[in-house]
């Protein structure tokens, strides 16, 4: 039989290592939506005195890149520190999967992001991180940077379709170089929504489309 | 893992009937010859004799005649000719406005986006939670400009037929053309062009256990439609390029073997899936009609798991099957049916599409449903949005 993935990919879909919940997690984040297709949750227990990764779970709702990456990270960060952890890229996590198709990077990113997220979670409950950083055009730049275009499996930033961002009395606008009518143009605007909403400091989101 | 695979995407295409290629053979290797060299050498007159032979039984199956059925290279090409020829031999004289229903295949939805390219309208109509199309709206929306309705006889994703009578109707009363796309349904569901005003019928025989590649244009006589594939003089003028007489012949013998007894256990199987899955699985929903819809076809949305996880686990037990889950198709689009229908893309990421063809049986529809069971139930196990499931903001 022939399948369009690898035997590492095919291995880890079937048989996904360290799945489920942990009760209590020192910390825990939701990357994706079902709006914009795949999801996938990560929790994480962290030794307080040497910040090692004592124990992660995963939970996917996605297609078998989404499962296999969130598997095989759970296997990188196992035992790592949250600084090393938090380094481990998407082409590591591809790698060590024997390769994913280019088509499924928007797929699979979002495990990788799930482990940053908790990571960033566990510091932020941990109160490492010094104070709440205000919302600046650069962090809405930053944040959509994770929303991607489904066209091209690219992030909207990378792929220019950014082209304008205002912030003011917490009302974040940003204008998506793209007609309103384009095929994935609510999926992208509930994705920025996702991103942008709940940061603090946040009143209201308004994307707008250049036709 | 099973040695044999249960094929159950023959929407896509079936299995070739070695009663199907034996009556094709001969004709790759004793009359060979193109038809139209009937006046050259006696080879020709057989090659000719047979086109006609075999083009009568096409449009007998229609209830037309013959000289009003055309060969093409499958359902593509026909529909591509239908919308695009009667643009070319009426947009200047008639009008530029199309209308289609928003659930088309893509033969039919992306003719009418290159139409609007170059300077035609179209207006999509919408379709209900069912898939039928809302005929208050297509007529309203057919005008003086209006040259041409074409909507699907039954839909290839979520198998709801259409009710063409009526558009038929309406349309023959606003004086506008219809074409519709009988993909799916030829043989297997009764139309006969003497009872429905339909003008243009696109037919292929890959779905009907024929050979791939070749297929028809039922176009009734005085109907305009501008040839635009140039080249020699072949069907009636109306499409060049040298005859399939093997596909021709083949998709005449599909034609022949398909009996009221196999759409009837077809049916069977359908509705045996569609009670078993529903009544056992829970978190489950059928899309498309339960009762107006083809017999080889059902669709049903997995709630809470991904499309092409379901398919892979399938495939590795043995299974094929379709989804309109994004993750599945190359442009990473959610099915354009689910959501015509009114489905979100959750509804779409988890639907899958069973069809059945000749080489099924009630064993093998029971197989898959146990199986597929206990993939849903494997994969419900990981999702994060099974039981308590809680959203991002909950813990920002």
């Amino acid at each position: 039989m022939k399948f369009p993935y690898s035997e590492k990919v095919l291995e880890h879909f079937r048989h996904p290592r360290n799945v489920g919940k942990i009760e209590n997690p020192d910390g825990k984040a939701v990357e994706g939506s079902p709006a914009c297709g795949d999801m996938v949750a990560v929790y994480i227990k962290v030794d307080p005195e040497t910040r090692r990764i004592t124990d992660v779970k995963f939970e996917s709702y996605g297609c078998a890149s989404n499962i296999a990456t969130g598997s095989i990270i759970t296997e990188l960060a196992k035992g790592k520190t949250i600084d090393e952890a938090k380094k481990v890229t998407w082409k590591q996590a591809s790698e060590a999967l024997g390769g994913l198709p280019p088509i499924k990077v928007h797929c699979s990113v979002l495990a990788v992001e799930g482990l940053r997220s908790a990571i960033q979670n566990y510091e932020e409950r941990q109160g490492l991180v010094k104070d709440r950083e205000p919302t600046t055009v650069e962090v809405v730049r930053k944040r959509l940077k994770k929303v991607i275009n489904p066209v091209s499996g690219l992030n909207l930033v990378h792929t220019n379709l950014v082209k304008n961002i205002e912030v003011k009395d917490g009302i974040v606008r940003v204008v998506i170089d793209l007609p309103a009518n384009h095929q994935f143009a609510s999926a992208i605007k509930e994705e920025i929504a996702d991103k942008i909403e709940h940061l603090w400091d946040v009143k209201k989101l308004e994307v707008e489309f250049t036709e | 893992m099973l040695d044999k695979l249960v094929y159950l995407d023959n929407a896509a295409t079936t299995r070739l009937d070695e009663r199907v290629l034996e009556a094709m053979k001969p004709y790759f290797f004793d009359v060979y010859a193109v038809a139209t060299s009937e006046f050259g050498y006696s080879a020709g007159i057989e090659a000719r004799e047979t086109l006609d032979k075999v083009r009568e039984i096409l449009a007998n199956a229609l209830g037309a005649s013959h000289e009003e059925f055309i060969f093409t290279s499958g359902s593509t090409e026909s529909s591509n000719i239908a919308l695009k020829g009667v643009a070319l031999a009426l947009g200047e004289k008639k009008g530029k406005h199309f209308i289609v229903s928003k659930i088309e295949d893509f033969p039919v939805l992306h003719s009418a986006k290159a139409l609007e390219r170059q300077g035609f309208r179209v207006t999509y109509l919408d379709v209900d939670s069912d898939g039928f199309v809302d005929l208050g709206q297509l007529g309203e929306s057919i005008t003086d400009e209006t040259i041409l309705v074409s909507i699907q006889h039954a839909n290839q994703e979520i198998g709801t037929i259409q009710d063409i009578e009526t558009i038929g109707r309406i349309c023959r009363e606003k004086g506008v053309l219809f074409h519709t796309d009988a993909t799916h349904t030829f043989t297997r569901v009764p139309l006969d062009v003497r009872k429905v005003p339909v003008d243009l019928i696109t037919v292929s025989a890959n779905t009907i256990h024929g050979p791939s590649s070749i297929g028809g244009l039922y176009i009734r006589k005085g109907t305009p439609v501008a040839k635009w594939i140039d080249g020699g003089f072949q069907e009636f003028d109306l499409r060049a390029g040298i005859e399939n007489i093997p596909g021709a012949v083949g998709f005449a013998k599909a034609v022949e073997l398909v009996t009221l007894e196999e759409n009837e256990r077809l049916q069977a199987m359908r509705d045996h899936l569609i009670d078993r899955v529903l009544a056992e699985i829970p978190s489950t929903t059928l899309n498309g009609h339960r009762w107006k819809r083809i017999p080889q076809n059902a669709n049903i949305t997995f709630h809470l798991v991904e499309g092409e996880s379901i398919t892979l686990h399938l495939d590795m037990r043995g299974f094929a099957v379709s989804t309109g889950s994004a993750c599945f198709s190359r442009s990473l689009e959610a099915s354009h049916v689910i959501r015509g229908i009114g489905g979100d893309h959750e509804r779409a990421h988890g639907s899958v599409r069973f069809t059945f063809g000749r080489y099924n049986t009630l064993q093998d529809v029971d197989a898959v449903v146990e199986t597929v069971a206990e993939v849903v139930r494997e994969l419900r196990n990981i999702s994060p949005l099974g039981k308590d499931y809680e959203h991002e903001e909950n813990y920002k």
